[in-house]
Order: C-alpha cells, then sequence, then structure tokens
C-alpha cells in the first residue's frame, strides 16, 4: 500500500508555478529522497503535503485517503523543519509531549510515548532542558523525537542537515538512516545535496523547476539518468556530455573515460583528449580539458585511479587517447531525453 | 512497521474545519479591529462631511442638505482667511525650527560620552509629557506679571519693568509663543528620528566616502542626508500631520487672542462646532485640514511603498 | 600647545552645547517643580529670585490638591480609563496586527497600511461628529465616552507596532505546531502570544501612556468636574474664574507628568522603530 500519493500536484504563487505537476507514490516504509537545486519546488511540495499550503490543483491522498481539504491537523504527517522549529518557551519535554497532547492522548500515555521517543533518540537526559540550552545536534534529536512520538504516517524532512556542520552532518546523515529503518516509518526528505540523496535514499526523485525529470533508486539514478538534467546535477564531477554526430548527445561519467590502455575488455570508443589541468585528490585524479572532433559545452572530466595514473604520464598540453566502454555511454536525443536503445 | 499509526479521524462536516482556512482565520483575527475603526473613525469621517453639507446645530439637529453655502459662510468670514495663515505659519513654523534645532542636538549626542542615557531622559521630556500639562508650564513661564523671562531681563537691566514684553497680550509675541511651545516640543522628537536614521547608515559607507576624498559636507550632504531622508520624511509627517490640527496648545495658552491673532483651524473648529453648537460650520472648518493631510497621506504612501520594494 | 588648547576648547564647546540642550528641554519641567513646591508669598513677589527659594518649601499645594480638590478623582478616572482602554487595544490590536503580519497577500500588505493611516486622522477631524455619536449613545459628560473613543486611536498604531513585533517572530515555530496538531487558533493562542510576552507588554505601556496624554477628546466629551481625567482636570478645573493658582496647578501637572515621562522614556526606542518601521534598512 502506499502510504502517500500525489497526483498532478501544482502549486502556483500569482500564476508563477513552483510545483508544476508532480505525481509521486511513496509506498508504507519507504525512504523517498526529493533532490534537487535550491527553489526547484522541494519545500512548497513538502508543505502541500502536510498541508502547510493548498495546492493550486490536483489530489493527494495520505494513508488512503483524499486530504486536499484537510487541514494539517488532520492529516496525520509529521514534519521537521529546516531550523527545527522548537517551542523555545517549552522544555524538551513538553516540546516532545505536544503533538500527544494536542491530541488529548491522557496523560500515562504520553508519558509512555515520550519516554519511548526520547530513549530511541538517546535524549533522555535532556527532558527538563530547554532548546535554547541544547547543541545542533541535540536539537536536531529532540525535533526528531518530537515528530516520531505520536506515530505519523509519514514523517517529512526539510533539509534537516542543513544547520550542522560537516563533522555532525555525516553522523547526523547515518543516524536518521538507521533509525527510519529501525521504525520502517515511511520518510520524506528533502535535500538539494546529491550525497545526502545517494546514501540515504531508497529511491530518489529528481526535481527541477517543479517538475520531477526521473524516479529511481540511486543506482538507476547514477546509471541510467532520464535526461540531461538528471546526468549532470548527479555525481561530482558531473556526467560528460559531448553532442552527438546524429543530433543528439552522448553522456559518460568521468571515472568511465579512461586512458585506453586500462580498459581491458570489451568494446570501446575511443577519443582523442587534450589535458589541460589535473588535480590530485588522495584517492583519486581529476583531469581536465577537451576532445578533438566533439563539442561540449562543459569541459571534459575523467576521474582516475592514481595509482594507475603517475602524473609523468599525463602532463598538460599532452593529447593521449581516452576510451568508454560501451556499456557505459548514455545517448540522448535532440530534447537531451534518454534515448531507449544503446 | 513497529508502530502503526492509527486512523485518520475524518471530518464530520465542511463547517469543522472552515476555521482552518487561512483567509477565514486571519479575517476573524483582523474583524474585531477593523469594524472598530470603521465605526469610530470611518463613520465620524462621513458624518463630518455630511455635517458640513447640511443645516445641522445642536439646537436644530436637521438633516436639511445645504451644499456648499457653509464652507462659502467660512471662508466669507472675515477672520477665516488669518486663521489659516496662521495654522500653516504654526504648523511650518514649528516644525522648521524644531528640525534645525533637532539636527544639531542630534549631532551632539551621536557622540558617547559620560551621562547621556541621563541627558537624552532629560531632552526627550518635551516630547513626552503629555502636552496639556507642559502648555500649561508654559503659560505660566509667559505670564504676564510674574514671567521669568521678564524677571531676567530687568534683573540683568536689558529692559525696565515699565517696558517688559506682554508675551501672550500682543499678538505677534503671542503667535512667535504658540510656535516656539511646538517646536520645542517636538525637537526632542526631531532629534532621536535623526538619531534613528544616523545609526541605521552602516559605517562602511561612511568610511567608504572619506576613503574616496569626500569631505565633511560632501559626506553630510551627499552621502548621509540621502540615505536618512526616508526617515526623516515619516518624522517629519508625523510632525505635520499632529501640528496641523493641533488645538491644545491654543486651547490652553491664548484661547486663539488675542484678537483671533493666534486662532488655528482646530480651535475654530472646536469654538464653533462645541463651544457654539454649531456643528455644520465646525465641521466645515475642520474640513479645510483634510486637502492638506491627503497630501501628507500620499507622501506617507509612496515612502512605505519604497521601502518595500 | 596650540593643539592641546585647541581640544580643550572643543570639549568645553561640546558640553556648553549639551548643556544648552538639556536647558532647553528641561527648564520648563524645573520651573512646574519648584513651583509646586514654594511658598505662595515666595511666588506673588516680583522681587523675589524666581530661579531659587526664597523661603522655606511647603507641601501645602500637594495637600490642598488632595483635600479641597477632586485630584484624587481625577487620578482614579485616569486610571480606570487607561485600563479599559487598554484591555479593549490588547484584545482587538494583538489578534489584528498577529493576522496583517501572517497575511501572504498585496491585499492584506494594502490592509496593514490603512490601518496605519487610520492612525494619522486627527482628533480634531473626528471630534464633532464623534461628540454627537457619543451623545447617541447617551455617554455625554461621562468618562466612559472616553472610553470608547480613545481605541480609535490606540488600536490601529498598536497593531501596526504588533505586526512589526510578530513579522521579527519566525513564523517556523507556528508552523510545526500547527503540523503537530494544533488548529490555526491554537497556534496563535499557544506560540504566537507567549512569545511576544515583551512586545505585548510594551504595547500595554503605550497605550496607557497615550490615553494619559490625550486632551482633546476629553476636552470635547467630557464637562463635569468629577468626571474628567487628570490631564484636562488638572488644566481645566484649578482655574478658578479667571485666577490660576500657579502652585496647585503646577503640582498638579508634576504628579500628572512623571510617571508618563517614565514609562515613556523607557519604551522610547520601542516607539521610534515602530513609526519609522525600518524607513532605512540596516
Ligand atoms: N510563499 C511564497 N510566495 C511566493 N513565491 C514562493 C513562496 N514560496 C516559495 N516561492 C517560490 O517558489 C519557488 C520554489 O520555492 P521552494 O519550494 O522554497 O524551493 P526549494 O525548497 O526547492 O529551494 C521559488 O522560486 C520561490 O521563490
Ligand atoms: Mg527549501
Amino acid at each position: 500500500m502506499s502510504a502517500v500519493i500525489a497526483r498532478d500536484i501544482v502549486k502556483k504563487f500569482a500564476e508563477v508555478p513552483a510545483v508544476n505537476g508532480i505525481s509521486l507514490s511513496i509506498p508504507d516504509g519507504e525512504f523517498m529522497v526529493l533532490l534537487g537545486p535550491s527553489g526547484c519546488g522541494k519545500t512548497t511540495f513538502l508543505r502541500i503535503i502536510c498541508g502547510l499550503e493548498q495546492q493550486t490543483s490536483g489530489d493527494l491522498m495520505i494513508g488512503g485517503a483524499i486530504v486536499n481539504e484537510l487541514p494539517p491537523r488532520a492529516r496525520g504527517v509529521a514534519m521537521m523543519f529546516q531550523s527545527y522549529g522548537l517551542y523555545p518557551h517549552y522544555t524538551v519535554r513538553n516540546n516532545i509531549a505536544f503533538p500527544l497532547k494536542t491530541q488529548r492522548v491522557p496523560r500515562e500515555k504520553i508519558n509512555k510515548q515520550v519516554e519511548w521517543a526520547s530513549q530511541l533518540l538517546g535524549i533522555d537526559h535532556l527532558l527538563d532542558r530547554r532548546p535554547r540550552q541544547l547543541s545542533g545536534g541535540e536539537r536536531q534529536r529532540v525535533a526528531l523525537a518530537r515528530a516520531l512520538v505520536r506515530e505519523p504516517t509519514a514523517l517529512l524532512l526539510d533539509e534537516p542537515l542543513s544547520n550542522l556542520d560537516a563533522k555532525l552532518r555525516t553522523m547526523a546523515r547515518q543516524e536518521i538512516k538507521n533509525f527510519q529503518q529501525r521504525v520502517g516509518l515511511t520518510t520524506i526528505y528533502v535535500t538539494h545535496d546529491q550525497v545526502e540523496a545517494m546514501g540515504m535514499g531508497d529511491r530518489i526523485a529528481v526535481i527541477d523547476h517543479g517538475n520531477i525529470r526521473q524516479v529511481g533508486t540511486p543506482t538507476e539514478i547514477y546509471n541510467d539518468p532520464a535526461d540531461l538534467f538528471v546526468a549532470t546535477f548527479v555525481g561530482s564531477p558531473p556526467m560528460n556530455i559531448v553532442t552527438h554526430s546524429g543530433g543528439g548527445y552522448l553522456g559518460f561519467r568521468p571515472e568511465n573515460f579512461l586512458p585506453k590502455n586500462m580498459i581491458e575488455d570489451g568494446a570501446a570508443t575511443e577519443f582523442k583528449f587534450r589535458v589541460d589541468r589535473s588535480e590530485y585528490l588522495g584517492a583519486e585524479r581529476i583531469v581536465y580539458g577537451v576532445l578533438d572532433g566533439f563539442e561540449s559545452k562543459q569541459i571534459i572530466t575523467a576521474k582516475l585511479p592514481p595509482a594507475h595514473v603517475d602524473e609523468k604520464n599525463i602532463r598538460p598540453g599532452e593529447w593521449h587517447t581516452f576510451a568508454v566502454k560501451n556499456s557505459e555511454l548514455r545517448q540522448f536525443d535532440k530534447n537531451g531525453n534518454r534515448a531507449t536503445s544503446h | 512497521m513497529a508502530v502503526i499509526a492509527e486512523p485518520v479521524a475524518k471530518p464530520v462536516s465542511r463547517l469543522n474545519f472552515l476555521l482552518d482556512r487561512r483567509d477565514v482565520f486571519e479575517a476573524i483575527l483582523v474583524a474585531p479591529a477593523v469594524i472598530y475603526v470603521l465605526l469610530l473613525v470611518g463613520l465620524p469621517l462621513l458624518l463630518a462631511i455630511y455635517y458640513s453639507l447640511s443645516a445641522y446645530t445642536i439646537y436644530d439637529p436637521t438633516w436639511k442638505f445645504v451644499g456648499l453655502s457653509n464652507f462659502i459662510d467660512v471662508v466669507e468670514n472675515p477672520t477665516f482667511p488669518q486663521t489659516l495663515a496662521n495654522t500653516f505659519i504654526f504648523t511650518f513654523g514649528s516644525q522648521l525650527l524644531g528640525l534645525v534645532i533637532g539636527k544639531f542636538g542630534a549631532f551632539l549626542l551621536l557622540r558617547p560620552f559620560p551621562g547621556r542615557k541621563i541627558v537624552r531622559a532629560l531632552i526627550v521630556l518635551p516630547f513626552v509629557i503629555p502636552v496639556a500639562l507642559a502648555t500649561i508650564a508654559w503659560r505660566w513661564l509667559f505670564d504676564s506679571l510674574y514671567s521669568v523671562f521678564n524677571w531676567t531681563l530687568i534683573a540683568l537691566h536689558i529692559m525696565d519693568r515699565a517696558d517688559v514684553p506682554n508675551w501672550l497680550g500682543t499678538p505677534w509675541l503671542a503667535m512667535l509663543c504658540v510656535v516656539i511651545i511646538n517646536a520645542w516640543r517636538f525637537f526632542p522628537f526631531a532629534i532621536v528620528i535623526f538619531l534613528a536614521g544616523l545609526t541605521s547608515v552602516p559605517q562602511d559607507v561612511i568610511d567608504a566616502a572619506t576613503v574616496d576624498g569626500a569631505g565633511f559636507w560632501r559626506r553630510n550632504y551627499q552621502i548621509i542626508l540621502p540615505m536618512i531622508l526616508p526617515i526623516v520624511a515619516i518624522g517629519l509627517i508625523f510632525g505635520i500631520v499632529f501640528t496641523f490640527t493641533d488645538l491644545s496648545i491654543v486651547f490652553l495658552l491664548t484661547m486663539g487672542g488675542p484678537v483671533n491673532a493666534t486662532s488655528v483651524l482646530g480651535f475654530a473648529g472646536f469654538q464653533t462646532g462645541i463651544i457654539s453648537g454649531d456643528v455644520s460650520h465646525g465641521a466645515a472648518i475642520s474640513l479645510f485640514m483634510l486637502p492638506v493631510l491627503l497630501v501628507v497621506v500620499v507622501f506617507m504612501l509612496r515612502f512605505i511603498r519604497r521601502r518595500e520594494i | 600647545m596650540p593643539r592641546t588648547l585647541r581640544k580643550i576648547l572643543g570639549e568645553t564647546s561640546f558640553f556648553v552645547g549639551v548643556a544648552f540642550f538639556t536647558i532647553l528641554a528641561a527648564f520648563p519641567f524645573y520651573w512646574m517643580l519648584i513651583t509646586a513646591f514654594k511658598q505662595n508669598s515666595d511666588l506673588y513677589n516680583v522681587t523675589n529670585n524666581p530661579f531659587f527659594f526664597n523661603e522655606w518649601p511647603t507641601l501645602e499645594h500637594i495637600k490642598y490638591l488632595f483635600r479641597e480638590t477632586l485630584f484624587a478623582r481625577w487620578l482614579w478616572n485616569s486610571l480606570v480609563i487607561g485600563v479599559c482602554v487598554t484591555a479593549i487595544t490588547i484584545v482587538t490590536a494583538v489578534p489584528a496586527g498577529y493576522a496583517l503580519a501572517r497575511m501572504k497577500s498585496k491585499k492584506g500588505e494594502a490592509l496593514g497600511i490603512a490601518v496605519f493611516l487610520t492612525y494619522l486622522v486627527p482628533p480634531t477631524l473626528l471630534f464633532l461628529p464623534l461628540s454627537r455619536i457619543v451623545a447617541v449613545l447617551g455617554l455625554q459628560n461621562s468618562m466612559w465616552s472616553l472610553v470608547l473613543v480613545y481605541p480609535t486611536f490606540t488600536i490601529p498604531f498598536c497593531a501596526w507596532l504588533l505586526m512589526g513585533f510578530f513579522k521579527a517572530l519566525p513564523a517556523e515555530i507556528e508552523e510545526a505546531a500547527i503540523v503537530d496538531g494544533c488548529s490555526l487558533f491554537g497556534a496563535f493562542i499557544k506560540m504566537a502570544i507567549p512569545l511576544s510576552v515583551p512586545a505585548i507588554l510594551t504595547v500595554v505601556i503605550f497605550t496607557f501612556t497615550l490615553t494619559l496624554q490625550e486632551f482633546v477628546y476629553a476636552l470635547t466629551f467630557v464637562s463635569s468636574s468629577d468626571q474628567k481625567p487628570i490631564t484636562l482636570g488638572v488644566t481645566t478645573d484649578l482655574v478658578r474664574g479667571d485666577v490660576f493658582f500657579w502652585g496647585e496647578l503646577m503640582a498638579g501637572a508634576l504628579i500628572a507628568a512623571v510617571p508618563v515621562a517614565i514609562a515613556y522614556n523607557l519604551f522610547l526606542d520601542r516607539f521610534i522603530t515602530g513609526i519609522t518601521g525600518g524607513a532605512v534598512k540596516g
């Protein structure tokens, strides 16, 4: 069964569409990531799901019922806000208890649930503090506990890690994912960070300008991008795109773009590659350059394992013969959509 | 799932969720304030306009429509031109004086010095004390017999007791007193407004101008003044509106006298409409303030708009 | 040393300037103070130096105020009026300010500006028709007419001030409450109000001082002595016939002005921010 189903959701702000016809079905227990650049409508879509915004058109189903007309409190979803939205004048305990109190849950049940949620997130020693006495990571856990405590149909998270520093972020990513798997809660997670998306999502929906470009597992998104936008948005450095003689485009990932002698077997396509610059990053070497005979809007990059490629072998200004296995080449038509066969 | 979601409560009726619509909710929250203001500001304003076009007095409360004849009566009254002129002198004289004093005061108070807090608290007193009470104190200061100014003039042998000024009894002096008192009342407001403006000019803008070779005057008039202009304009608009329509200073200091020398529109409207009970003519006099107020309001709107772009 | 000399001169003229402004502003206040405690024989003697006490200070004017005049009654009236008007203002302006702050449409913005502009409609334009309305309601000559009319300027001003405060309050907290099961009204009561208690207190003080400062409506609507608020009572009732009793007048003015002056001074900065509304962006 699907926990959340969106059908052709459109949201316009003063005639300008922020969400432009999104259809998405999220099965029970799935961790769905909405990935897209800033301003593409992710937050707006999330706010429509929880009912803070009313869609201009389209249907929304949560837990099997159409909720278009329902206010947020009758939708049974929980949301964690970008800066957490903790209630500054309540203690942590009352913050977590709040969603239950609004539903007039009996006192003993509230206490039990608060206990459960705070232990689950390891914050039971903080219950009598106020939000301003907490660190960033602790605040995030309180916000999570509050979102969980009433056992929502779905949990919505809007860029929850953007307020943490880089070190905490990796840890928190792990924590959220672990805990979601343990509880099996349907989760919709919004981010503009592709590393987060790839690492956490069961499936990823890539959004651009209020449209879904592709929905798929991280592997599908990475290996079989549906169009040029997805191909170049996901991956770092992004997929190389060159114009094809037939009027379409050819794409290949930098890590598949290797000196010809490194490609052991199978059919491959060769390119003349002029090296302009290279960067040594420890675990790999990134080489920038241009191709002979192919047009491209960006600089072509190659990602080489440094053990295999010594700096002596790749110098700026030199021409080399590089190749891509044919199985790793992706073809796109004139409009940038994935050509079906390759 | 380790936890099972309880079924969502289904709505009993749509009416239940009417209050959950933001527009309905917001309309309900603003309604009391808007209704209060409509009933006791909007309605009276319309009534004032109607009275001015009718023959209504408290002795003969008819609603007879008489067109513009009240306005014609008012304009033909020989004292009216003077009242109108007094109102403008009172308003612009005192605002100009207040602004000039205020600007200097603001430059003095900009710099930190020991005791600045206390000095500021004392300097804002004129704006803070109820104007009626301050006016009474000024009336005592200008007393015909015991005026402290006259005592000082005599004590310093500048004048003789026989020819000291009768401040409130001489027409032009009385007008001057009214202007001075209002300027005195508003200059602290001007100081505070200037200070708010000056402290909001980022120091790096001033530094950049200095580095670019702008001297003191250029910095002042080409960089700082344009930046604080909006804030000063809003302060000035306030001053103009509340001075142009004020009647308490004149009422408590001179009663419009001597011989109408200090009568202003607000006071004349009060005298005719309330003291004499001639509501329709009183309303007509008061409505002469409306065009000026409208001009001010248009300016105000432009400033608010510009701020929000 | 011309350098140090110039510096000393500069410093001196600076403090002379500060002194000048302070005296200019506070002198009438000093005058109230000294007059209120002078004996009549000291006051009404043209040969005495009026700047100082020539005879012993006295409390007779203040005693007289409380024993022989309705002064205590006026203080009480002002208190009652202030409390009632403040209550009406808070009950209407807090929700209005909140709604205006949270309205997203252009219409909401226009409404906010319109509300503020009504604050600029002066009493002098309204007192004639309002005096008729007050008469129709049977409130003429009663302080309750002032309770009815004062909110016409306190509500717009306070709604505007509060709108600014609520705009500065992050909407995220209320939205979290709404998703957590509150109604819109619940989020307003449980989140927005507790989080803006300081702002609401400021508005309470302001409303109170605005009612104490008002003069024109009081003058127009109330003429019986026992219904007058303090400012009106002091300025119109302490004059018998044509005779001004300056000692009592100044004592009364002083007592009425001191609390207003203190309260206002404490909140002056918020007042200025309120009316300039961030006309200059920082
Ligand atoms: N309340 C609003 N009023 C007008 N435009 C809005 C509003 N909220 C969002 N938008 C616009 O909608 C687009 C999508 O915004 P958002 O959903 O916040 O993007 P994201 O979360 O993906 O960064 C943006 O162009 C933004 O300017
Ligand atoms: Mg966003």
